[in-house]
């Protein structure tokens, strides 16, 4: 009994924690299928920029179409989900010690999602789908098209409850003691809303797939309020998996520590009860709801939800910046900035996620997300402009940054073109912000989204953009080639290191450095203990302060100016 | 870590005894700062809607997509006045009801307003979603098959505008493009 057991665990040389090799190789099928789904996306990525940069306009119109399908489905629903399957495999059975329950469930539901994404994919590539990542009906696709996304969901929705199951077993069996980790709790937190989204999901596919079958009449409005449960809920189970993921990558690349551990449960506790409402978010200029129900639900009652994200704001640079000033970077104000470990593209992936989420994606998404400011915005470039900075430049580089943790303690591989890897988070995370405010900026001249072809040269009458929108895609175009760049770099380092990198052995850290992370290699010793802990914590984390004030100020500024901007318009209502 | 440094650790540890501690006095003023800015945005809807000039409550009510095309062609043969390039142009009294029909892949009438003068604006869609955006004000609504959205306008300019679908209506989505002649 003894030995089996021992079978199925190794001990890790890093962390000291017990990996079971179920939840081991689960982690490590999900993680290279999402990295699959990202080469998807990004190639299909360059095509796109390509096309809507009208000076190429490199894809014939039903191409561009199909392109911006199979780049929505892959990006947003594949690449993310896959990965965070691989997350709750890791959150769940890894850091609690325990074994995986269910093994051959949790494979049958991993060949339930692959089979959903290469049905998806297929009826897409095929023109049998051309209907956008929304899908709003009537527009139709194919009857498969949408059986591989119920497949692919009942798949994640086994998953999830496994990751229960998981918690349930280690509190059974006593693998840990006290309360779960505070990344555990945040990934708790993502499979709850998770679950959430995922019935949605089922409330709208189910009935969609019978009415592509001609089984029974669907309303083009519920469809959408529907619709969004599952589409907008499921990037909030992508907010709070990065937040864990902050939390995460804050600790090991550099010692960070939680300040408050009330503080932190209690704002994803605010994700859990308020997030879902921002379905509402799609439907402010719709005709089906009226204004309480826009306002209540858009704000997530009174803007609950945006509290937990700016507690978090506070709380991930704080426990970093407490970390290191606990570690001797106790220089002024920002010393512990400085003195950062840039080099990691770890901890340079983890900030630069922070920074991208909180000031562009965060501020617009709240205001952009105003009923009365959502007139002069909603489906205009705004829209991706915005989503890019917080899909994108936040979750999926937060993603990118733990890879470069995954490689070496999951697969213990030497992350391959270690050189590559340290500038790997700039090219991505400066490519997705000039991008989405290039974007952004040419939202506000009215320029739409979804569109092939911005010069309307077959139109019935002629629409002329003012001529910054010209520079602008130009700019869109510099920064959108730059970012697929980098998601292309990081999936060439992921599959280089998975299949071809060379093994990580305790004996071999000590020779070379290259391709291990600062925080597995050399992390600095805890300087202060005892009752001087307590000291520097009260002395508390004064750069952090100072950087969540100037937040405040740009969120406010930008608030108001688009207030001004729509008082200039028709008076409408 | 060593066992003293409880007070401070990762978020990877499990958490041994109670964990609802007093919080610390920056995060305090922060989350209060936060709090209270989130009411700041929350008051700024229900006050758009008293003291503010653009919503988009509307008048919403079901119309099955046969009976608003009807109401669009009686809409059009009651004010017609002219043609533009194939369409009728259509100039409504002051105070009227305007029917807009969106479809793939035009908007039909062209319409004829006068500056300063108040109408209701009914958009629905004959077919499938389609986006209602007039450029280069840049004012967007959603139009649904299956509703009437009814809004009230006031022309503030003159001038010569376009009606931009910016929803994704099928292949011929970037071809749809309509008018609106606002005169003084």
């Amino acid at each position: 009994m003894i030995q089996t057991l021992q079978a199925k665990f190794r001990t890790c040389s890093v962390t000291g924690l017990k990996v079971n090799r179920d939840s081991e190789l689960l982690i490590k099928a999900n993680a290279v299928i999402a990295v699959v789904c990202l080469l998807v996306g990004a190639l299909a990525a360059f095509g796109l920029v390509l096309t809507r940069w009208q000076a190429i306009h490199l894809l014939p119109a039903d191409w561009f179409y199909r392109f911006l399908t199979l780049h929505g489905l892959n990006m947003l629903i594949f690449f993310i989900i896959f990965f965070e399957m691989a997350v709750l495999y890791f959150a769940g059975p890894v850091l609690l010690n325990s074994r995986q329950p269910a093994p051959k469930i949790a494979w049958a539901s991993f060949g339930l999602m692959v089979i959903g994404m290469l049905l998806v994919n297929t009826m897409v590539l095929t023109g049998n789908a051309d209907v956008l990542f929304t899908s709003y009906p009537p527009l139709r696709a194919h009857p498969v098209y949408y059986l591989g996304i119920i497949l692919f969901a009942v798949g994640a929705l086994v998953v999830t409850g496994l990751f229960f199951a998981s918690l349930v077993v280690a509190k059974r069996e006593k693998s840990y003691s006290g309360s779960i980790p505070l990344v555990s709790f945040g990934a708790l937190t993502a499979a709850i809303i998770a679950a959430i989204t995922l019935v949605h999901g089922a409330m709208t596919y189910i009935p969609t797939f019978l009415w592509s079958l001609g089984y029974m009449e669907l309303d083009p409005q519920v469809y959408r309020l529907l619709f969004w449960a599952l589409g907008h809920s499921s990037q909030q189970i992508n907010v709070a998996a990065m937040v864990a993921l902050w939390y995460f990558l804050g600790a090991v690349t550099v010692g960070g520590v939680v300040l408050n551990e009330k503080v932190s449960r209690t704002a994803f506790i605010l994700y859990i009860l308020f997030i879902s409402m921002a379905s509402a978010h799609h439907l402010l200029v719709d005709p089906g709801f009226g204004p309480a129900w826009k306002v209540w639900n858009t704000s997530y009652a009174m803007y609950l939800a945006v509290l937990a994200s700016m507690v978090h704001g506070f709380t991930v640079p704080g426990g970093i910046e407490m970390g290191l000033r606990l570690r001797g970077y106790t220089q002024g104000f920002f010393g512990w900035l400085r003195k950062a470990p840039w080099g990691d593209p770890g901890f340079s992936g983890l900030m630069l996620s922070l920074v991208i989420f909180g000031f562009l994606g965060g501020i617009t998404g709240v205001t952009i997300g105003t009923e009365q400011i959502n007139i002069i915005v909603h489906n205009t470039m705004r829209l991706p402009g915005h989503f890019h900075a917080t899909v994108a430049g936040g979750t999926a580089l937060s993603f990118m940054a733990a890879t470069y943790y995954i490689l070496p303690l999951i697969f213990q591989k030497r992350v391959s073109f270690w050189p590559l890897a340290k500038i790997q988070p700039y090219l991505f995370g400066g490519g997705i912000t000039t991008m989405a405010m290039a974007m952004i900026y040419m939202g506000i001249f009215g320029v739409p989204r979804r569109l092939w072809d911005t010069s309307f040269s077959n139109a019935p009458f002629s629409v002329e953009f003012h001529p910054v929108v010209w520079v602008t895609q130009t700019i869109f175009g510099i920064g959108g080639l730059l970012a697929a760049t980098g998601a292309l770099v990081f999936v060439i380092i992921a599959v280089a290191t998975v299949f071809f990198g060379k093994p990580l052995t305790p004996e071999s850290i000590a020779k070379s450095a290259s391709g291990i992370p600062q925080g597995i290699l050399k992390l600095p010793p805890q300087i202060y203990s005892g009752s001087e802990v307590q000291n520097v914590h009260e002395r508390g984390a004064k750069g952090t302060v100072i950087l969540v004030f100037i937040f405040l100020g740009c969120f406010v500024l930008y608030y108001f100016v688009n207030w001004k901007i729509l008082s200039f318009v028709w008076k409408v209502g | 870590m060593s066992e003293s440094d409880k007070s401070m650790h990762s978020g990877l540890l499990a958490v041994e005894g109670v964990w609802w501690k007093a919080i610390p006095k920056q995060e305090k003023l922060w989350i209060t700062i936060a709090f209270i800015w989130c009411l700041i945005l929350f008051a700024m809807m229900p006050l758009w809607h008293m003291r503010g000039g653009q919503n988009p409550s509307g008048i919403r009510a079901k119309v099955t997509p046969a009976e608003y095309v009807e109401r669009v062609e009686r809409f059009v043969e009651d004010y017609k006045v002219g043609e533009d390039n194939g369409f009728p142009v259509v100039e409504p009294p002051a105070g009227a009801h305007i029917y807009l029909l969106a479809r793939m892949w035009q908007w039909y009438p062209v319409l004829k307003l006068k500056k300063n003068t108040k109408y209701i604006l009914h958009l629905s869609s004959a077919d499938i979603n389609h986006g209602f955006s007039l450029f280069p004000l840049n004012l967007n609504f959603q139009v649904v098959p299956g509703y009437d959205y009814g809004l009230k306008v006031e022309p503030n300019q003159s001038g010569d505008f376009r009606i931009i679908c910016n929803e994704f209506c099928g292949i011929g989505h970037h071809t749809m493009v309509g008018k609106v002649i606002v005169i003084d």
